[in-house]
């Protein structure tokens, strides 16, 4: 990807919106909703006597979210430049916050509890972390070339990314992986980054024989069948088998009736594959690709470097946890929990990702198209 | 950048594609395994019926109680129902309902009364499914011949096991979709597959004959503290069998109880080889020493060879030497002058010792081989046991002596009984067999048992002389206390001493049958270890009278 020279010209210019991503987002978020109505109505049921109420709460985030993109879209984007050192503090105090006072849920404690509201900070962990690499890099440009600097920045972001990890590694490896992918697209040097990669690689082979409990992840993903631990794996499997081409038809799907555990968080893709067929999870894909391509559109675009890098770390956001969740759910990975954006329960993931879709809208506000 | 993510997409599509094209029908049909549950519907068992066209062998419905683990809401309040309903200890009970499992059995073959109970409490996760269960209205009659069944609708002993087949039916199959909790989806639709009740069995066997045969055999086992006594009644015309009884008998209704209180405690294993001796149908299972009764076989085939005629004059001086082995004669003094037919009257082993020696090795073997007394007699029951014989090239003048009264050799009661139909029907050998016809439900035809008729094991000739020496035996000879005023019958009697000799325990039998010129009904009385007199003309020989008495009226012969 190109890095595009700030546009500085002052010129007769058409405002411009980005009403296709508004589209592609709002219809998505539909889809996922029915989505989630379908694949939660059962746990719903059985466990609070209420189809809808899953659903319900998603729809009560998304409400919030849509607001908070609406609002995030008309703000003039370059303002977070101001808030990024207390973005990185906050981000980092919650996720330190989190570990002390969080409420527990399934034995990980990732929820906190302020009044009424309750939320992830990890996932706020994320956006913090997007806006203050992105002044952080718009701040130092001509040093980014340095490999001093890149492995600078690396270590900036490492407390977050540690603190996170202590409860929630797939969270962490996300928001490791928005970052590299913002240094990528900042750095001149490819070279730099095939060097982080071995280091990445090495680390991560130490991880693995550090913890057993991972190398035992590695058997349960070359053999799900042997396992106890690899049910999961195995039902959504099961369900993505049985989807065939076409599908069951929505609302047909059987491993959603508590075979699969949760089905409405991570592995809701394999209830779209049992319920819509291999036809309707590529046309899943293929949303998801049309808005990665308008993000990058609105990337090249941008009116500086500052909102191009905002727009990148989005996109990495999105394009990462959509890969992951999809790599799992196949078990072309090994088992890690990460959301699919957009569809999988979650109030904080959506609310989150609704702003941050605010965010690139604001910056998509700033294009400013050449009348020639 | 975009570019890796394209192909991170492409290949995961490859991935989605792999799995959902070409290993769709794999998982597809594992998911499917997993949401089906298959109930089997089990069929109703065919009935046995007897000649009279009483019922030996129903069901009645009883009730599987069993627990679905996920449905329960008040643990506790399921305990104790279970508890006090069931008879189960709080232990076992506890157990089972807290196992997480789909459905956990808790107890099988429980009343209808009782299930109906423990339904109207209406607690929720207790599951009460009605069944059959085989029940006997008679209890202990003809045990060991009905046989009983299994938990799962399957013949163990017996008429049960022979006719397993028929009389099982097939089960049907509730196909249903559930979720992960077990509870079966509604709508889903279910395919139901009707079982097929099993045809009933009707058998030559009549209960009230054997009703008589068991009390006679009681009678006897008590008065002579038998070890155990054995009754084989039947129609030597067809070789139907009108009832066959091993006193004691056991109740078919709990056939896992031994007759005996356990006077201490036994292993499994001993249980086990307990109760297959409570089991054990003596008259095809165990075969023993026939002695005089024998001597039927040894005279026939010394007719039929040619070798004697009924005027042949004998010398009896109690004793007959063979090679250096003096051999004696059941009365010491010995019988004296003698004929052939007065000989057998007498039931004077020197004379059959002779007739032996007139036969041969050779003979002897080749009628053995003819009248099927080598081979079994294919019976309509399991277990029937081989004859126990001497091979060819191993008989010795002793040997032939011994055998040709029926001693050093083994052969089982219903291989005796059926030989001596034989003879007596004019030298047609029938296996002999319980089952008559199948038939359906509604009582259509199935299929009529057919059995196994070997023609020309004697001469007509032969068997009519038979006949009339039977009949001598029991008109003027050793089997006088089975005559009947008014009824022509024909019968031998025998003594025979169980092996080891030096324990002197005997077995006493007697033959008998009616109407002697024309034979339709034949008894065979075995007293096994008898106490005090053990002669068979003494002791078996009027219960034979007293079954004669019964039955000759009842089945209206004269």
């Amino acid at each position: 990807m190109a890095k595009k020279p700030e546009r500085e010209k002052k010129e007769k210019t058409i405002r411009y919106f980005d009403y296709s991503l508004l589209f592609l987002i709002i219809f998505l978020l539909c889809f996922g909703l029915i989505m989630l109505y379908s694949t939660s109505s059962y746990y719903g049921s059985t466990r609070f006597d209420d189809a809808a109420y899953y659903v319900r709460r998603q729809m009560y985030a998304s409400a919030l979210g849509l607001a908070a993109m609406i609002v995030v879209s008309r703000i003039p984007y370059r303002i977070w430049m101001q808030f990024s050192t207390l973005a990185y503090l906050g981000a980092l105090g919650l996720c330190t916050a989190v570990i002390f006072v969080g409420t527990e849920a399934k034995g990980q404690a990732r929820w906190l509890k302020i009044g009424p509201i309750q939320f992830q900070p990890s996932e706020l962990a994320k956006i913090g972390v997007i806006i203050f690499l992105a002044t952080v890099i718009y701040k130092t440009p001509k040093k980014m070339g340095e490999f001093k600097s890149l492995v600078k920045i690396v270590f900036i972001v490492m407390p977050v990314v540690g603190v996170v990890a202590y409860n929630n590694l797939s969270t962490a490896i996300i928001i490791l992986g928005i970052a590299v992918c913002m240094l990528f697209v900042a750095s001149p040097k490819y070279s730099h980054f095939i060097l982080m990669a071995a280091a990445v690689g090495v680390v991560g082979v130490v991880f693995i024989v550090i913890a057993p409990y991972r190398a035992e992840r590695i058997q349960i993903w070359l053999n799900p069948e042997k396992y106890e631990k690899g049910y999961q794996t195995l039902q959504g499997l099961y369900a993505i088998g049985s989807g065939g081409l076409f599908g069951k038809g929505l609302g047909e799907s059987m491993q959603k009736l508590g075979f699969i555990p949760e089905a409405q968080n991570d592995m809701i893709f394999s209830v779209i594959c049992e319920e819509l067929g291999l036809f309707g999870a590529v046309c899943l894909i293929l949303l998801y690709l049309l808005i990665i391509w308008r993000l990058v559109v609105i990337a090249n675009n941008a009116a500086d470097l500052y909102g191009s890098l905002i727009v990148v770390g989005i996109l990495a956001h999105i394009a990462i946890q959509v890969l992951l969740n999809i790599a799992v759910v196949t078990n072309t990975i090994p088992n890690t929990g990460v959301s699919l954006p957009f569809v999988s329960y979650g109030g904080t993931s959506i609310s989150i990702l609704l702003a941050e879709m605010g965010l690139a809208l604001s910056v998509s506000r700033g294009i400013k198209l050449e009348v020639t | 950048m975009l570019l890796v993510i394209f192909f991170v997409v492409m290949f995961l599509i490859g991935r989605l594609v792999y799995l959902m094209v070409f290993c769709s029908e794999y998982y597809g049909q594992k998911a499917e395994n997993l949401h089906e549950r298959e109930r089997d519907i089990k069929a109703a068992r065919g009935k046995i019926i007897d000649a009279t066209g009483t019922v030996l062998a129903t069901n009645k419905s009883v009730c599987t109680i069993s627990v679905i683990h996920s449905q329960i809401d008040n643990q506790e309040a399921v305990i104790n129902v279970l508890v006090k309903e069931l008879g189960l200890s709080e232990e076992t009970v506890r157990k089972r309902v807290e196992k997480v499992s789909s459905i956990e059995r808790i107890k099988t073959n429980v009343d209808k009364e009782t299930g109906d109970r423990i339904r109207s409490y209406g607690l929720s996760g207790i599951k009460v499914d009605e069944d059959y269960k085989r029940y006997y209205p008679y209890d202990t009659l003809a045990s060991k011949v009905l046989g009983f069944t299994g938990g799962d609708n399957q013949g163990i002993l017996g008429l049960e096991v022979k006719y397993d087949e028929y009389l099982q039916g097939t089960s049907g199959k509730i196909l249903t979709l559930t979720d992960a909790r077990g509870i079966e989806i509604e709508n889903a639709g279910e395919t139901r597959l009707e079982p097929v009740n099993g045809y009933n069995l009707y058998v030559s066997l009549d209960h009230n004959i054997q009703e008589y045969c068991e009390q006679a055999a009681e009678k006897a086992y008590l008065k002579k503290e038998a070890d155990y006594v054995s009754v084989i009644v039947m129609n030597p015309k067809n070789g139907e069998l009108l009832a066959m009884v091993n006193y004691p008998e056991f109740n078919l209704n709990d056939p896992f109880t031994l007759n005996d209180e356990l006077t201490e405690e036994v292993t499994a294993e001993e249980k086990q080889n307990l109760l297959n001796q409570m089991w054990r149908n003596q008259c095809i299972s165990d075969t023993y020493e026939p002695g005089s009764t024998f001597k039927i076989i040894t005279a026939t085939a010394a007719l039929e060879e040619g070798v004697v005629s009924l005027t042949d004059n004998f010398y009896c001086p109690g004793y007959k030497m063979v090679e250096d082995r003096r051999i004696r004669c059941a009365k010491t003094t010995g019988h004296g002058a003698e004929t052939f037919e007065t000989g057998i009257m007498n039931s004077c082993n020197p004379v059959f010792i002779e007739l032996g020696e007139r036969l041969g090795v050779d003979n002897f073997y080749k009628y053995f081989k003819q009248f099927g007394l080598l081979s079994k007699t294919n019976v309509d029951l399991p277990g029937e046991a081989a004859t126990i014989m001497h091979k060819k090239e191993n008989i010795g003048p002793v040997e032939l002596a011994t055998i040709s009264f029926g001693q050093s050799f083994q052969i089982t009661p219903i291989q005796l009984v059926t030989t001596v139909s034989s003879i007596i029907n004019g030298g047609k050998r029938i296996a002999p067999h319980f089952g008559v016809e199948v038939r359906d439900e509604e009582g259509n035809l199935v299929e009529t048992l057919d059995y196994q008729t070997t023609d020309g094991i004697c001469m007509e000739e032969t068997s009519e002389t038979m006949r009339y020496l039977l009949e001598r035996v029991v008109s003027d000879g050793g089997g006088q206390k089975a005559k009947i005023e008014g009824y022509k019958i024909g019968g031998k009697t025998a003594t025979s001493q169980t092996l080891p000799r030096s324990e002197h325990k005997y077995i006493s039998s007697f033959l008998g049958f009616a109407p002697a010129d024309d034979p339709e009904v034949l008894v065979l009385f075995i007293i096994n270890n008898p106490k005090g007199v053990y002669y068979g003309g003494q002791i078996a020989a009027p219960m034979v009278k007293e079954i004669m008495e019964n039955i000759l009226p009842y089945l209206d012969k004269s």
